[in-house]
């Protein structure tokens, strides 16, 4: 009597689909707003999203990947795809700065996430060539705002692209570190990649 | 409340589609049923509004690709000359007169038939997938396995 349910309970049994011609379909018809990927990295993973514009986040993992998606989905899109072969160039980049072999990054930002003064502070920060320093005073003043150093130091906190956007590279006007998302640590590291520190 | 990354309803339903469709219309059309199914969805997705229920919604769109398709096929089987049509890979490769009896049902009795036993859906999310009332799912779905019980299809075992 159950054999042809049996039977039919079969055709649970069949391997996943390859989901890579349905985003490489997605982006061809212009519906991926924003692909992300993981990539390694001496300080852990890595996420990394991309939209049609350029770049627009990247996240130590000690952010949530999860919420920081949730964060892109509710800000950007909610056409969020995880599309690898969409960030090759950016992971390649990445990873040839890491190993001290590459001094600028090639993908152009979208800066979306960004706003007002803050969009200004890391417009100027994205400014300092690699292997250079500036100052929290200095950018407040680049962004319009001389008095504005602390103001600056919070927008460069906020920093939804670090590592591209070299928020690393503002140190305090006596020559401290300042701080860093995550840990003066990682300020240090960068800067020793970039040939600042010793 | 904004909806999740679509990437997780992917990764949450892919296999139900993916099992659907191949039940569905074979391996061969899965593949493009597939791709149209979630492209619809992400077409569709920022605009949807009740956000229960997820399953059903692509499963939905997976049965309306599921009929598109068998329209096609059936088109391209009208007399067109002596191409061969390629042979058709089976559900799991085994079993092939149990699925060509499947194919064979109406639309509604196959699909609702699928979704019970191949989906493990309730009678009322094969209702909302079908568009047709929880009554009438259960209906579809005792009517098409009646239909496949008259039908002589004998297992095949290699």
């Amino acid at each position: 009597m159950n054999e042809l349910v049996a039977r039919l309970r079969a055709g649970r049994n069949v391997p996943n689909a390859d989901t890579g011609p349905f985003v490489d379909r997605a982006a061809a018809d212009g519906l991926l707003d924003v692909a992300y990927a993981t990539v390694d990295s001496p300080f852990g993973p890595l996420l990394v999203a991309v939209t049609p514009t350029g770049l627009v986040r990247l996240a130590y993992s000690d952010e949530r990947h999860d919420a920081v998606l949730d964060d892109l989905a509710a800000r950007l899109s909610p056409r969020v795809l995880e599309a690898p072969a969409r960030l090759a160039g950016v992971r390649r980049d990445l990873d040839e700065y890491f190993a001290g072999h590459r001094r600028g990054f090639r993908i152009p930002i979208d800066w979306s996430l960004t706003s007002g003064f803050g969009r200004r502070v890391l417009r100027a920060t994205s400014k300092i060539p690699f292997g250079g320093v500036s100052t929290y005073r200095e950018i407040a003043a680049a962004a319009g705002s001389p008095n504005g150093s602390r103001a600056a130091g919070n927008a460069l906190g906020n920093n939804p692209i670090p590592i591209v956007v070299p928020c690393h590279r503002v140190l305090r006007t006596g020559g401290g570190l300042g701080g860093y998302t995550g840990g003066v640590d990682r300020k240090e590291r960068l800067l020793h990649i970039e040939g600042v520190l010793l | 409340m904004s909806l999740p990354p679509f990437q997780r309803i992917l990764d949450a339903h892919a296999p139900h589609v993916q099992r659907f469709l191949v039940a569905a219309v074979g391996r061969d059309d899965a593949d493009d049923c597939f791709q149209e199914t979630f492209l619809s969805a992400l077409r569709a997705y920022p605009r949807l509004r009740h956000r229960t229920n997820l399953r059903a919604w692509v499963l939905t769109i997976a049965h309306r690709k599921a009929i598109d398709s068998h329209r096609a096929r059936a088109r391209r089987a009208t007399p067109t000359g002596s191409v061969p049509e390629r042979p058709t890979k089976e559900v799991t490769d085994r079993d092939p007169a149990l699925w060509a009896a499947v194919r064979a049902l109406p639309p509604m009795q196959r699909d609702a038939v699928l979704l019970r036993y191949v989906n493990d859906l309730p009678h009322a999310d094969i209702g909302t997938v079908l568009g047709c009332s929880e009554e009438a799912a259960r209906r579809n779905v005792h009517e098409g396995v009646k239909k496949l019980r008259s039908t002589d299809m004998e297992e095949w075992s290699a």
